[in-house]
């Protein structure tokens, strides 16, 4: 039977729960507080690690462990990053990244990230769809 | 607080022989507070034998909660007598849009060609609320509304009154295509409003076999019902928004499956029908009406 662990998440979040848990797109959620709250079951490969292995924990560690850097290697601060952008600046980012995932494996990763607003335009979160791609060209 | 159900058919009224029992009129439950403030649950076609009941023992002020405005739930306003009354203060809540404010969206169906009289001319003082987050007094009540899963934006309500919990969630899919037992509870839509509830009124649109054909449509299975009734404690469960295609008998069926689903007593898991009246008080929650 269901359990109550943590805090009851808002609608729009558990709505793009729901939609993530039946993409093969990775993707992964922040909430309002900034705490990364889902990953799914497609994001798992590239994090290297399930998230019920992770569980809640800050975005700020989640970003950290994963050595995010830019597509030139020059360390990303959190701000920087499509979801952090999106986070506090409230609007859509997209960037080449790269990331080192907790199986040692180091890639480049396109991310795309949203604000999730409500319908009174307040912030529950953020989503953040992400893809592997191969080592970019010099100047991507 | 006293509830009487005034109308539980789900998205079309369904009248005639075969709904006799349970009702065809769609939803409207009618809430008495113990100071006598009268709150209003959706506006469906139920909400025209109310106002004839209002008429007769006329109010000053009421406040009408809708979950969504989906016809089923708004198509009886302007048949609401009340509001055709000069004088009278009605209080209309609703979820809010980032589009169009709630009077506009209601305007829609108040004015011709769909309706002959419009909302501006209307005699009652009317005045329209978002739905709110934050708990809110109304008379001697606490009011919270929680965004639910719907086809387009939806609440649920959930009323305090006397250390007595009635939660009322007439259209809601907790979680599309998937089985609530398996969630956690922070996940589910609706647990945050619905639990530790005395009597909670649930969508329970589709026997389990049926909700295959229909995910997304925004409607429960009973395994969807009784699975968020269970895992946020609540105490009574009033199966409510009956399809307009279940028949009395069909409904007495679904009755039974969703009893199977329920460790507690048999009488804590009903059918709502026209005329269900429930009292919460300090003594509990009584049943009165014929009901199963």
């Amino acid at each position: 039977m269901a359990t109550s662990a943590g805090e009851p998440k808002s609608l729009p979040l558990i709505l793009a729960r729901e939609l993530g848990s039946n993409l093969a797109t990775p993707m992964f959620l922040i909430d309002a507080d900034g705490t990364l709250v889902f990953y799914n079951e497609a994001a798992e490969l590239l994090i290297g690690r399930p998230f019920a292995e992770v569980g809640e924990i800050p975005a700020l560690d989640f970003g950290e462990e994963l050595a995010l850097s830019d597509s030139d290697g020059s360390p990303l601060r959190r701000r920087d990053t499509p979801a952090g952008i999106a986070f506090f600046e409230r609007r859509p980012a997209h960037k080449l990244v790269t990331a080192t995932g907790y199986d040692g494996v180091r890639r480049h990763v396109e991310a795309t990230a949203y604000p999730l607003l409500g319908t009174t335009d307040d912030l529950h979160g953020v989503l953040t769809v992400f893809w592997e791609v191969r080592e970019p060209a010099d100047g991507a | 607080m006293q509830a009487r159900v005034w109308g539980c058919r789900g998205s079309l009224a369904a009248p005639g022989p075969e709904t006799l029992r349970y009702g065809g009129n769609t939803s409207c439950v009618e809430v008495r507070l113990d100071d006598g403030s009268t709150l209003v649950l959706d506006a469906g076609t139920g909400m025209r034998p109310l106002g004839v009941a209002i008429d007769r023992q006329p109010v000053d002020e009421l406040h009408v909660l809708l979950t969504h405005l989906h016809l089923d739930h708004l198509q009886g306003l302007g048949f609401f007598r009340p509001l055709f009354r000069p004088g009278v203060d009605v209080h209309i809540w609703g979820p809010a849009s980032p589009v169009q404010s709630l009077a506009d969206r209601i305007a829609i169906y108040l004015s011709p060609p769909l309706f002959p009289v419009r909302l501006a001319d209307i005699p009652a003082r009317v005045t329209f609320h978002d739905a709110s987050d934050d708990a809110v007094s109304i008379g001697p009540a606490s009011v919270r509304a929680g965004k639910v899963t719907h086809q387009g934006p939806t609440v649920g309500y959930r009323i305090e009154e006397g250390g007595r919990t009635l939660v009322y969630l007439p259209d809601h899919e907790p979680l599309p295509g998937g089985h609530v037992s398996h969630e956690p509870a922070e996940w589910m839509s609706g647990h945050d409003i619905a639990h530790d509830a005395d009597v909670l009124f649930h969508d329970a649109q589709y026997l389990d076999d049926e909700y295959p054909q229909h995910i997304g449509w925004g409607h429960s299975s009973i395994e969807h019902v009784m699975g968020l009734a269970t895992s946020a404690g609540v105490r009574t469960v009033v199966l409510f928004h009956h399809d307009p295609y279940h028949v009395d008998d069909e409904l007495e069926a679904l009755l039974g499956e969703a009893r199977k689903r329920w460790d507690g007593p048999d009488e804590d898991v009903r059918l709502a029908h026209e005329g269900m009246t429930i009292e919460l008080d300090g003594e509990g929650v009584r049943f009165r009406g014929w009901g199963r």
